[in-house]
Parts: C-alpha cells; structure tokens; sequence
C-alpha cells in the first residue's frame, strides 16, 4: 500500500509524540503504575501507533519513520504487558506450606534421580574406603577430616573448651554460604541438560560415603550420628532438592517424551525449579545454625543420644512435611 | 538495525516490530557496573553492621558474610523485578530484559536467569555465557535460555527529520505526470529508499563525499525515467534526488497541495 507520507506523517506524528511522552515518563520512574484513565491512554496510543507501523511497513522507503515506530510499539508494548501484574497478594507462610510440598511430590521423579545418583556417589565412596584406606584423602576434601576417626573423636570428647565459641554466628553464615553456592551449582548445571548436576551429586555422595565408612570401620558410629545427623538430616536432602531442581530444568530443556515446545515446557519447569530452590535456601539457613550450634558439641557436653534423638525429629518433620503438608483431596498418596 | 541481532515480536494484533538484541560486550559493561555497585552497597553494608560489633563481633561479621552474600545474588534479581528487567547498568546503557516472546517478566524468570550465572559465569568472567551469547540467535546466554529471557537494547530512536517528506518545496518533475507514474512504477521500494535515506543523512557525508553520492544516485535514477531537459536544467543532482524522493514518497496527489510560493526550492 502506497501512502501520502506527508499526509500521514502530519495526521499521525501528535499521537507518536504523546505516546513517547507517556513512555518517558514511565520509564523515568519504574515504581510508578498508571492510573485507570492512564492505561487507557496508553493502550489507545499504542494501538494507534501500532496500526501506524503496520501502515508505513508495507512502504520500504519510509525506513527511518519506521525504525522510529517499531521502537515505540516495542516500549509501549513491554509497558502494556507489565503493566498492573503485581496486583495478586503474596502469602509467603501459606505457599511454603502448601505450594512447596505440592511442587516437591509433583516432581517426585527428579528427586528419586537426585537420590540415585548420591547413593551411586555414596557407594564409591564406601567402595574405595573399605578396598583402599589410604585413598580417601583423594576423595575428602576437608582436612579435619582426613586424620584418623579415633584421633578427631578423642580430640573432640576431651576439649574442654568450645572452640567455636565467639565465631558461632559467623560459622554458620559461612555455612549457610557456601552450601547454598553448592546448591545453586547443582540447580544451574541442571542446563548441560542434567550431566552436571549428576556430576556434583555423585561427589557429594562419594564425599559422604567416604567420611561415613571411614568412622565405621573406625569404630565410631555413635559420634558419627550423634555429628552428622542434627544438621546432616536437613542439609542432605537440601542438596538432593537442589539436584531435583536442576533435573527439573534439565527435564524441560531435554523434553525427552515431551512433545510440547522448549519454551512452553520451560515456562511450565519455572515455577517448580523457583519453589524448590526456595525451599533449598530455607532448610540450608536451618541447617547451617543447628551445624554451628548443635552438631559440632559432642559427648560429654551434648550427649549422643539427645543429639541423634533431634536429628531423627527433625528427619521426622521434614519427611512429614515433604510427604503430607498440602495434601489436596484425591492426591496419591 | 544493521549490523545486530534482532528479537522480532509479533504482538496479537499481528503487528510485528523488532528490537536489537544485546551484545556480550554490552552487557559485560552493565555486569561490571552492576558488580561496582554490589561492592559498593556491600562496603556500606560492611560499615553498618560493623558499629554492631561493640555489641558482639560473631554477630556483626555473620551479618556481614550474609549481607554480602543476599547483596551478591540479591541485587540484581531485585532490580531486574522491581524496575522491569533493569538493574542500574542495564538503565545506564539503555539494556533491558524482557520474555522472548513480549509476555511480561515473571518473577521466575528473573530468579532463574540470575541464579544461572552460576554456570554462565565459568570459568572466569562470563566466558560460557559470552560464548552461549554468540552462538544463540538471540544473543541468549544459559541462564537466558533456561529462563526464556532476552537482553535487547533500548537506544532512543528520535524522531526523524522529516522535512524532507513533509509539503512545502517546489518541484518541476510534477509537471509530467505521465513520467511521475512511470517513475513510480520503474523505481524499486529499495532504490526510493535508498534515495530518501541519503537526503536525511546529507549532513552527516563529507562534502565530497556527499557530492559523488548523490551524482551516483542522480544518474540512476535519470537512467529509469528520462524527463524533458528543461525540468532538469540548472538543477544539482542533489536537487533532482529531492524532487525524486518527492514524487516517489509523496504519491500523485501531492501536487494538488503543493504550494508555489517564494519559500519553494525552484528547480
């Protein structure tokens, strides 16, 4: 269609310059949100505008005009978009006990991978443990925990002092730190279409298999539950629901069996992957002060007992959590 | 826009429009902005919680170490939410993030693409995600990707200098009709623009420059129509150019409005 540009451009341009105005103003103060008379002027205009770009892109030569169209539709568009979203109230207690659960048993698969390939980890780590002994500093990274079972259980049983004493605090934000950047790694490798997020829970698991056999064939069961359990109970499956995010997202990038296009299976996987990672952050702040606060007080201070004892509550609630809270009516059990 | 990607959206009403996609190189700008900032706020944040250390110094460096983290992971997930898929380096170099396909930023994706800087950032500065950030069509790192998000760029595009196109000059072309049409007929939407083009930039080309230009376009366009001699007598090619662009941009019944008066260029 050939236009009188002329024309079109002296009728038209009074609703181009308002439309920019309007987007200027929005723009230059995003906490801003239109009133009702607002929106509709602005709907109006970029209709208008729009119908404007439709008409001057059948005429190549009007490049300029159009260039400068295309970039007020686009603004104008984003803005209709965003426009008035965040009107729904949030309620943060209510979600976390009823979407989280619902999300985690919904998911249930990715978590029982996460499982399978820790307990995959963990079984090397016993493996090499109990066939070669003298390996497992190649696998334990800490190196408290590479001198000998008896030795760190007789160093920890006969201190008199609390050596954490002062630096609680700051220990368990450490804690709490580092552990949700391992998390994060575990959901984000979750995007090499789920090979990476395989590999950190393999060596976690190993990790975990190594230092576990290592205090049983040691002999020290007792302070390994009564050590590991309290903070042990919370922070594990934390990770695991990191791996079940990043196998979420893997899952919807792969869309093996999945017939719905990438970007819809992704847009469906986002929610999930949000709301477990959320739930990671939440059972890692817990888990990191009752590590600081709990778990490194052993016998004759905190007796074994008492500390597996809470270890095996608080396995107790979560799984109880995971497992019940949120329960819809006719939901599988 | 030449010379970028584009991201082109086509909105319910059919209309499709493009927006130029974000280069590595300008969002490495905003990121190191970004991160000037964290350092920034964490440094303030730092000297906050570090009068709490006459109370108890545990307490005041475990708020430190978690300040520093919220802020680290925090801020830009925040910015990008609170003011629609910006942070302040984004707003300085005019970048946005937006849903590939026009829908309206979700918080989650704001969350996923943030959090997927995880892997975009390995080994050392961005160099996965610069690199995804090549390879995809829309310059969309993993954490993009993942999260279905793109960085396009916003540069203000002014409105043009339309006087060109706009009544109010005197052209001799008019006066044949016939060969106006046939004009208009012969001349290829990419050769009209072309043409136009070269008159809203005339300013910008060395003098040079600007004079072989437009004999170049002056004889072509001659060679497509032949108009009578006298019309085009004593008139610069540049002249000619405009009164081409005139009868191409301004259709037929621009004549009937056209005003002869002592502030038309006589050609």
């Amino acid at each position: 269609m050939i236009i009188d540009v002329a024309k079109f451009v002296s009728a038209e341009r009074l609703y181009w310059v308002r439309l920019e105005g309007l987007l200027d103003r929005i723009e230059s103060d995003p906490e801003s949100r239109l009133d009702m008379a607002g929106i509709k002027e602005l709907h109006y205009l970029y209709e208008r505008t729009s119908a404007d770009l439709a008409r001057v892109s059948t005429f190549a030569s009007e490049r300029e005009i159009r260039v400068y169209l295309e970039s007020l539709v686009a603004r104008a568009y984003a803005e209709m978009q965003e426009t008035g979203r965040r009107e729904s109230r949030m309620r943060p207690i209510s979600w976390f006990f009823t979407a989280v659960p619902q999300t985690f048993r919904r998911r249930i698969t990715a978590f029982w991978l996460a499982v399978a390939a820790t307990t995959a980890g963990a079984t090397l780590g016993i493996l090499v443990t109990v066939l070669d002994p003298a390996s497992k500093g190649a696998l334990i990274p800490f190196e408290h925990l590479r001198i000998s079972p008896q030795e760190r259980v007789a160093e920890e049983e006969t201190g008199d002092e609390d050596r954490l004493a002062g630096h609680k605090a700051s220990f368990a934000t450490a804690l709490m730190t580092h552990n949700a950047r391992v998390a994060v790694l575990t959901l984000a490798l979750g995007v090499t279409w789920g090979l990476g997020t395989i590999v950190v829970l393999f060596y976690n698991g190993a990790v975990l298999g190594a230092v576990g056999m290592d205090y049983i064939m040691g002999g020290q069961r007792e302070f390994l539950l009564g050590w590991l359990l309290p903070h042990g109970v919370v922070e594990i499956p934390a990770v695991l629901i990191a791996g079940q995010a990043g196998f979420v997202l893997a899952r919807a990038l792969v869309g093996y069996g999945d017939r719905t296009p990438i970007r819809a299976r992704l847009r469906l996987a986002a929610p999930d992957i949000v709301t477990l990672i959320i739930t990671v952050a939440v059972l890692l702040v817990w888990a990191g002060f009752v590590e600081a606060y709990v778990s490194q007080h052993h016998q004759p201070a905190l007796p074994y007992a008492l500390k597996i004892g809470f270890g095996l509550v608080e396995l107790a609630v979560l799984v109880s959590f995971l497992a019940f809270a949120g329960r819809r009516s006719g939901e599988a059990a | 826009m030449p010379g970028g990607k584009t991201l082109t959206i086509t909105t319910p009403e059919g209309i499709s429009f493009s927006m130029p996609l974000a280069g590595p190189i300008s969002r490495f700008l905003a990121w190191c902005i970004d991160c000037a900032c964290v350092v920034l706020l964490g440094t303030a944040v730092g000297v906050l919680v570090s009068l709490l250390s006459i109370v108890s110094g545990d307490v005041a460096q475990a708020l430190g170490v978690i300040g520093y983290f919220v802020l680290s992971i925090g801020y830009r997930i925040f910015l990008e939410w609170k003011w629609r898929g910006r942070t302040l380096g984004k707003r300085l170099l005019r970048l946005r993030v937006i849903d590939v396909q026009g829908m309206p930023l979700q918080l989650n994706q704001v969350i996923i693409r943030n959090l997927l800087r995880a892997v975009d950032s390995l080994p050392l500065f961005y160099v996965v995600g610069g690199v995804a950030c090549l390879l995809s069509a829309r310059s969309q790192r993993l954490g993009d990707l993942a999260a279905n998000s793109a960085v396009i760029r916003q540069p203000r595009a002014r409105e043009p200098d339309l006087r060109q196109v706009l009544p109010g000059k005197f052209n001799s072309l008019r006066d044949y009709p016939h060969l106006c049409a046939r004009l208009r007929h012969r001349a290829t939407p990419q050769e009209a623009g072309l043409a136009l083009r070269a008159l809203l930039r005339r300013e910008t080309l060395d003098p040079e420059a600007r004079i072989e230009l437009f004999a170049g376009l002056a004889t072509h366009f001659r060679a497509l129509v032949q108009f009578p001699a006298e019309t085009t007598e004593g008139v610069t090619d540049e002249q000619y150019l405009r009164n081409i662009v005139d009868v191409l941009c301004r259709g037929s019944e621009a004549r009937e409005d056209r005003p002869d008066g002592p502030d038309g260029i006589v050609a």
